[in-house]
């Protein structure tokens, strides 16, 4: 489309006259500056062309020296810069006009507008030093103008275009003596507030692009942080922490003592003190830069999180430290008395700093701040330090529970998933597993779910606390039944991790006696399954374990071991038989039995190729049963298998088709068979798009294969037709186009065509030049022949692959009870759905609906419904608008999510370097690259309801 | 010298009947009008003779202002307005100015109609002086007169709590009332911006504390109180009706919300109800969260909190209820706690301070059994707790209050005098900053040094700006001009215009010197001699010969005439005006010197 309107432009400039002579005539004919201004206005609204820039850039001149009122010779300053920027101009040749029309400007205004001109020519010479030295001359020289634009713009343009380069900056310095740092430095104090930003902006830029920053800076911005407006200090907060990524380890001494604290150290503090600024934009900005920060000693780190608590001038201890003695001594629960918290040892009054004492408590103060940005943010950067030091995170373990209880969903939300993210370097204590399974019961799904997630990954120290882990679980899965799934899996990972502390734990969890016979407890009940699943992957790693099963025990391994096998390890059981050997840690995953088992019989399909047909038919039969089933087995393999075999299953659709007697028969007996071979066709053609588009990982080898199956799939429906159709008019064109996506295929593929050998494309291409200039009936006979010949392609598979899948957990499609509403008006339908790996689903997924008549609604949710709670997983919460007419009783209706797909967007033609894309774009038929579709990725789940007529 | 002088009536080194009287360039203003709580004879108001002996308060108060509703705070008002006589305006924020008589109203039905104390302020008066009051906005400049200014910040505290900036021209004052630098689940946080007042008044209640974290005590409160309902126990919460019960209402409604509970909240009746409604409608003053939500959901409009009734205390299951009042010495959170006391699944929880001699202390000093009236004796089996919410600024927060303010003197009120002394020495070393604490009845003084603002004509800033080369950063500029006083006004405009303007001829005054060099030449190669000598020296400056035998530089005249006795001396008269003293002086001493010989 872009190339449509480049042409259109050409043509434009072909029928119209010369601009600059249009507007020298314009401008000559202006008598006020009223008027000229209004003809500069319009001139600036159509665009020029690059040839003729540099002509218009002189008239314009010409009239800015003639012109004597301000706005107008603004207006052209302003011109010139929007014309430097026309793409493909280049703008050295109106630079000297440009600096000399500064030299007798008087306005400030103009002056400012002329600079910003030169920026944009500045910006566009960059390669260009002995330019850019000396347009920053320019703006030195222009630096002591009393106007602040003007002031400004100079800075800018020093920023944007000052020598960074030690090497070059000392070559001209000894002759220009300009030290760029210094002259932005001086600024820092102007008396003008604007330029001091600017300053800081500028020197923000330098840095930005490479400029050491001298330590005599760091001062002087330390000074100006200490006052001054908002924007200055956000902007501060910045330079400052450029400023450290230089100088990592110079020493800065403090000026009150002898101690001296690194330049980082020193600069953490004083970023700490702005998290209590009055701004909550700087504080916001202080806190992030704070998780920024990963090379500040530890000490001074933790002061962060320490606020020194005192009462009536005695040292108190904070309620975590109290927690965690409680729990030292061996106390958990103790009641509170008043004065317990009574302080202890009396502080030297002399020794108390309340605000100088650098680092002190900052983090305590932003979990705590007003503006929930700020909370965030601080989270964050706890998250970001925790992550690069290990006692840092044990230190801000009780701060990060504490947010737990936060009063903004999205803060609790945000702590949960960073304790996950650094779960790895800590333990919980007992007492902080009890905050943290006290949020179980919120009654925000994505709490809870973040929070299973989080368990899946923590480490418990005691098995009490893995009893606590389970009993909180069981409780919050009997008050929101709709967490089983992800619950059980919590528990899987819960006991796979602490082997040894479920083992003294199972006993009680089996309700086992060593007398007495147990009742058998239900094995459908959610509850008891929770408990197997962590005692099963618990006992994976435990060999002593099993002994303490009783029977009844077994036989619910055996049934749960079938039903959720992804939930339940094999187990090494005694006198039993494992149904695959054990993983030990010496096999890679490479072999892995069940994926050499794929592999030895994807080779059996593909080495076998010159079986009778019946063999043929029969081997893929049983393949592809044998991978379905290892699919279900195995859910790493699943994507793999169910690729591998829908690939099959039309490679047997194919083979079938071409078997069938109708090629023999004559042909008015077409119309009744040819049922079974245009149906495979066209089942074909939709498996084809499935294993493109709903498969996560496929790469450009797969594609080709896929499509090539999508040729042959065409080349049997164009001979199905063929042979149906009586007259040869529809043919032709059936022809043309199946050429001319036999050229697409050659064209988007052909880096892959080597590999495809004895293929049936590469038969059909050799056959080209006979098929373009056949007949349609020649084409269809060539078709045939090679489609029968044509060799068997093999798949190779990527390393991995996913297939999407969605699940919807709500409507749950069990109720009974209709939902009613008057018709006409709307319904909304909660809909809650977890998709796996799908690539882009904002794009993607869309929401079906079925009403019983047949009438289907396309609901495409907002983006903001879609959340990413792990990698590869997305959650669907979306709402879905029901109307109807009225009924006379409740009928169901079908939801079901689609995945959209468009042939377009496919992995194939990304592939095509962009000039022959937009070069072959005509020439591709429209057909081609408009295919959309949808593919059903997730069981319908029934709704009923129940349309009132409305009532008058 | 300019000063400003405080005098706290109440409120210094003490807490409670907060009452400061500030004279600032010859304003008076008079921060809060409180009562003491721990006195019931004259003591409990403050001691308005003080500010006149005989004549009326309104010609010496130009202004009253009330920080916040709390009694301590304003509960002298009606009595110092109607009973002293008090005309003048009284400034409050409009929340202030609606709870405010609430509870004014129900400390005169106590005094009243309990204590049966007569001689006291009527309903009629409170009204009469909620008239005078007029409501500010938050950051609203409000022109008392036309010098005095006073702008309300936001102080969290309690709904419509405020500081007070006091301005009179370039001097100002800053006063804190209450304040509450962390927020809570209903207010904010209190914010001032770097306004440089010349004294800030804070208060200091908590000087010698630096509290842990508020989470910490969220946490817990809310884990006992769930512990025990999920145990099938009551859980009884004493508090005083206005606002810290509003935030531990907030606290277990968002809690009751997020997790589902089912078992039901009560809320005592009284004047919460009212006061609830004024809650609701003043949105604006609450925290980020219940400002952004309250389109969805008013978060007063509760949910889960109901009215109590006196036959819910025997229902049975779990409930919590919030009664008043707080320390558990009368009324309805007594009767409840009495029926509960004897059931260990029950619990209490004291959110604050307790008065000695109240059966909240009691309880939290550990005794187990209560004589009550009528020689009964109640044992205490329910669990007590205690939980500190507070909402004062703590150590850090008054530190952090002064650093954002950056005044030049900081004065501390409402505190005690021992935890104050600590806190002085504090800000006196951190901040370099002079720190008072006034007892009641001293007179501080504080001597400010204002910046006077003078105007100058732009023609003359311009041309004087123009003579330096770079308009120096920050630095005090010498500037040449003169100012004129003039019906108190200050100007500053140039000399030639000042002299027009004040009808006066111009007089110059020219100083003359003569210099002898010795040169035998005639009197005009001398002239010229010199004039090429100047030339060459002075390259700057335009140096002329004219025509009639003399040279100027600039303005400065030089003539040579022949000495009258000896010839071959000749004098050199210069001549210069005052303005060119300093290139005179050096020319005169240039033409010392000499001519150089080799010149001619």
């Amino acid at each position: 489309q872009q190339q449509h309107e480049d042409l259109s432009a050409k043509k434009l400039r072909l029928t119209k006259p010369s601009k600059s002579a249009a507007l020298h005539v314009d401008l000559c004919k202006a008598t006020s500056p009223a008027d000229a201004l209004q003809y500069l206005l319009q001139f600036a609204r159509k665009p020029v062309e690059v040839e003729s820039v540099e002509g218009v850039v002189r008239i314009l001149l010409e009239h800015y020296y003639k012109e004597n009122d301000a706005s107008v010779r603004l207006k052209i300053a302003s011109l010139l810069g929007l014309l430097s920027k026309t793409a493909g101009f280049s703008p050295d040749c109106i630079m000297d006009d440009a600096i000399n029309t500064l030299q007798n400007e008087k306005s400030h205004q103009v002056l400012a507008q002329l600079l910003d001109t030169l920026l944009v020519i500045g910006t566009k010479l960059t390669e260009n030093p002995s330019v850019r030295m000396r347009l920053v001359e320019v703006a030195c020289k222009h630096l002591t103008d009393s106007s602040h634009g003007v002031r400004n713009k100079c800075l800018q343009l020093i920023g944007c275009l000052g020598p960074v380069e030690k090497g070059v900056a000392k070559e001209v310095e000894s002759q220009a003596a300009k030290d760029v740092q210094k002259i932005i430095g001086d600024h820092f104090n102007d008396q003008d507030p604007r330029v001091r930003t600017a300053a800081i902006k500028a020197m923000l830029q330098l840095h930005e692009r490479g400029l050491k920053l001298q330590q005599a800076i760091y001062s002087q911005v330390c000074a100006v942080v200490a006052d001054g407006v908002r924007q200055e200090r956000s902007n501060n907060t910045l330079l400052i922490e450029n400023r450290l990524q230089e100088i990592k380890v110079s020493i800065v001494p403090i000026p009150s003592s002898n101690e001296e604290i690194r330049l980082v150290d020193d600069a953490f503090g004083k970023i700490c003190h702005m998290v209590s600024d009055g701004s909550w934009v700087v504080r916001v900005q202080a806190a992030k830069l704070l998780g920024s920060m990963q090379q500040v000693s530890s000490h001074f780190l933790e002061q962060t999180l320490d606020k020194k608590l005192m009462s009536d001038l005695r040292r108190k201890r904070t309620a975590h430290e109290r927690a965690k003695e409680l729990y030292s001594s061996g106390e958990f629960s103790s009641g509170r008395k008043w004065g317990d918290d009574a302080p202890k040892e009396e502080i030297d009054t002399g020794a108390v700093n309340l605000i100088e004492s650098g680092a002190c408590g900052a983090f305590v103060h932003g979990l705590e701040d007003e503006m929930y940005e700020v909370r965030i943010a601080a989270v964050e950067a706890l998250c970001m330090l925790a992550q690069s030091s290990p006692s840092f995170a044990e230190k801000c373990l009780d701060f990060l529970v504490d947010m737990f209880n936060d009063e903004i969903e999205e803060v609790r939300l945000q702590s949960i998933h960073t304790m996950r993210k650094i779960s790895n370097n800590i333990t919980l204590r007992e007492d902080q597993l009890d905050t943290v399974l006290a949020v179980l019961e919120d009654s925000s799904r994505d709490i809870r779910e973040a929070l299973h997630e989080l368990l899946c990954c923590t480490n418990v120290s005691t098995k009490e606390g893995i009893h606590l882990a389970l009993v909180e679980l069981l409780k919050n899965l009997t008050k929101y039944p709709t967490d089983r799934e992800s619950i059980w899996k919590c528990l899987k990972f819960l006991g796979s991790r602490h082997p040894t502390l479920v083992l003294p734990l199972v006993p009680e969890l089996l309700s086992t006696h060593p007398f007495f016979d147990t009742p058998e407890p239900d094995m459908d009940e959610p509850a008891y399954i929770a408990v197997l699943v962590l005692i099963f992957n618990a006992a994976k790693s435990c060999p002593t374990m099993p002994a303490l099963f009783s029977d009844h025990t077994f036989r619910h391994y055996a049934y749960l071991r079938d039903s959720l096998s992804h939930l339940v390890p094999p187990l090494r059981l005694p006198g039993r038989k494992l149904v695959s050997s054990p993983v030990s840690p010496s096999i890679t995953p490479h072999e892995d039995p069940s994926q050499q088992f794929l592999h030895q019989s994807l080779e059996r399909v593909y080495n076998l190729q010159h079986l009778d047909p019946q063999g043929i038919q029969e081997l893929l039969e049983f393949t592809i049963r044998d991978l379905q089933r290892l699919g279900e087995l195995q859910s790493e393999l699943a994507g793999m298998a169910d690729f591998t075999a829908t690939y099959l299953q039309c490679q047997l659709l194919l083979i079938k088709a071409l078997q069938e007697k109708l090629w023999n028969v004559a042909a008015p007996l077409y119309l009744k068979q040819n049922a079974l071979a245009s149906a495979a066709a066209k089942q074909i053609l939709e498996e084809t798009y499935k294993m493109e588009f709903m498969y996560s990982g496929v790469e450009s080898r797969q594609v080709v294969i896929i499509h090539h199956m999508r040729l042959q799939a065409k080349a049997l429906q164009l001979i199905v037709t063929a042979r149906t159709t009586r007259g040869v008019e529809p043919l032709f064109g059936m022809c043309e186009k199946f050429l001319q996506e036999v050229d697409s295929f050659q064209r988007c593929f052909i880096s892959e065509l080597p590999h495809m050998q004895g293929s049936f494309v590469d038969k059909l291409l050799d056959l080209m030049p006979r098929l373009v200039t056949s007949k349609p009936s020649e084409v269809v006979k060539i078709l045939q022949t090679t489609l029968r010949q044509s060799t068997f392609l093999h798949l190779p598979l990527p390393e991995q692959l996913h297939r999407a899948t969605a699940n919807i957990i709500e409507p749950t499609g069990e109720s009974d009870n209709p939902l009613r509403f008057t018709s006409g008006l709307v319904v909304a339908l909660d809909v809650d759905a977890t998709l796996e790996h799908v690539q882009d689903p904002q794009g993607t997924v869309k929401v079906q609906v079925l009403y019983p008549d047949g009438q289907a609604q396309l609901i495409h949710p907002k983006p903001a419904d879609f959340r990413n709670p792990g990698p590869g997983r997305h959650r669907l919460i979306t709402q879905v608008y029901l109307s109807h007419t009225a009924w006379t009783e409740p009928c169901q209706i079908e939801v079901r999510l689609l995945l959209a797909y468009n042939s377009n967007r496919s992995k194939a033609s990304a592939k095509i370097p962009k000039s022959t894309w937009s070069e072959s774009l005509e020439a591709l038929p429209q057909s081609e690259n408009g295919i959309e579709g949808t593919i059903p990725f997730s069981k319908p789940v029934k709704v009923y309801i129940m349309p009132k007529p409305a009532r008058r | 010298m300019p000063e400003i002088k405080v005098t706290p009536l109440g409120a210094g080194q003490d807490v409670g009947r907060s009452c400061i009287l500030v004279s600032i360039a010859g304003k008076n203003v008079m921060l809060d009008c409180g009562m003491h709580m721990g006195y019931n004879d004259d003591r409990r108001f403050p001691d308005f003779s003080y500010i006149t002996q005989n004549g009326r308060l309104t010609d010496f108060l130009d202004c009253v202002i009330i920080s916040h509703f709390h009694l301590d705070h304003c509960g002298a008002l009606p009595y110092f307005s109607e009973m002293v006589g008090y005309d003048g305006p009284i400034y409050m924020t409009h929340p202030t100015k609606a709870i405010c008589p609430i509870l004014l109203e129900d400390y005169r039905k106590i005094t009243v109609d309990k204590k049966g104390e007569t001689n006291f302020f009527t309903s009629q008066m409170i009204k009469d002086c909620m008239k005078k009051v007029v409501a500010v906005h938050l950051h609203q400049t409000v022109q008392v007169d036309e010098e005095l200014e006073i702008k309300a910040y936001y102080a969290g505290h309690v709904l419509g709590a405020a500081m007070f900036q006091i301005k009179v021209g370039c001097e100002s004052v800053v006063y804190t009332g209450d304040y509450n630098m962390t927020p809570d689940r209903h207010l904010g946080a209190a914010w001032i911006d770097k306004c440089r007042p010349d004294l800030l008044i804070s208060e200091s209640t908590y000087a010698t504390t630096i509290r842990d974290s508020k989470r910490c005590r969220e946490r817990d409160f809310l884990k006992k109180v769930h512990e025990t309902v999920e145990r099938g126990g009551k859980v009884l919460i004493p508090v005083f009706a206005l606002g810290r019960a509003q935030e531990l209402c907030i606290l277990l409604e968002t809690f009751w919300e997020r997790m589902n509970l089912k078992a039901p909240i009560y809320f005592s009746t009284g004047l919460t109800e009212k006061a609830n409604h004024y809650y609701k409608l003043f949105i604006t003053w609450t925290n980020q969260k219940i400002r952004k939500t309250f389109v969805q959901r008013n978060m007063f409009e509760f949910k889960h909190i109901k009215a109590f009734d006196r036959a819910f205390a025997d229902n049975p299951g779990p409930m919590v209820v919030f009664a008043t009042p707080g320390m558990l010495h009368a009324g309805q959170s007594l009767q409840i706690f009495r029926k509960w006391a004897g059931n260990e699944k029950n619990m209490v929880i004291m959110p604050g301070y307790c008065v000695q001699g109240t059966v909240g202390h009691k309880i939290l000093s550990g005794q187990r059994k209560l004589e009550m009236e009528g020689r009964q004796i109640l044992e205490v089996k329910m669990q007590v707790e205690y939980m500190s919410f507070s909402a004062h600024a703590d150590a850090k927060g008054i530190m952090q209050l002064i650093r954002q303010a950056e005044p030049r003197n900081v004065l501390l009120v409402h505190g005690e005098a021992k935890k104050m002394e600590f806190l002085k020495q504090k800000i006196e070393q951190e901040f370099h900053v002079n720190c008072y604490m006034p007892a009641n009845g001293e007179t501080t003084t504080i001597f400010t040094n204002p910046s006077i603002p003078v105007d100058i004509s732009l023609g003359l800033l311009k041309r004087e700006t123009a003579i330096g080369l770079l308009p120096d950063v920050k630095k005090p500029k010498l500037m040449h001009g003169t100012l004129i006083m003039k019906d108190n006004s200050f100007r500053l405009v140039s000399p030639e215009q000042a002299l027009k303007e004040l009808g006066l001829a111009e007089h110059q005054l020219r100083f003359t010197c003569r210099v002898h060099i010795q040169d035998p030449r005639k009197e005009h190669e001398t002239v010229l001699r010199v004039y090429n000598h100047l030339k060459g020296v002075l390259k700057d400056y335009s140096v002329q010969h004219l025509p009639d035998g003399s040279i100027t530089v600039e303005s400065i005249l030089i003539q040579a005439t022949a000495h009258s006795e000896d010839q071959g001396t000749k004098v050199l008269l210069v001549s210069w005006t005052y303005q060119d003293e300093e290139l005179g002086s050096y020319l005169t001493s240039l033409l010392k010197k000499g001519l150089p010989q080799s010149t001619s």
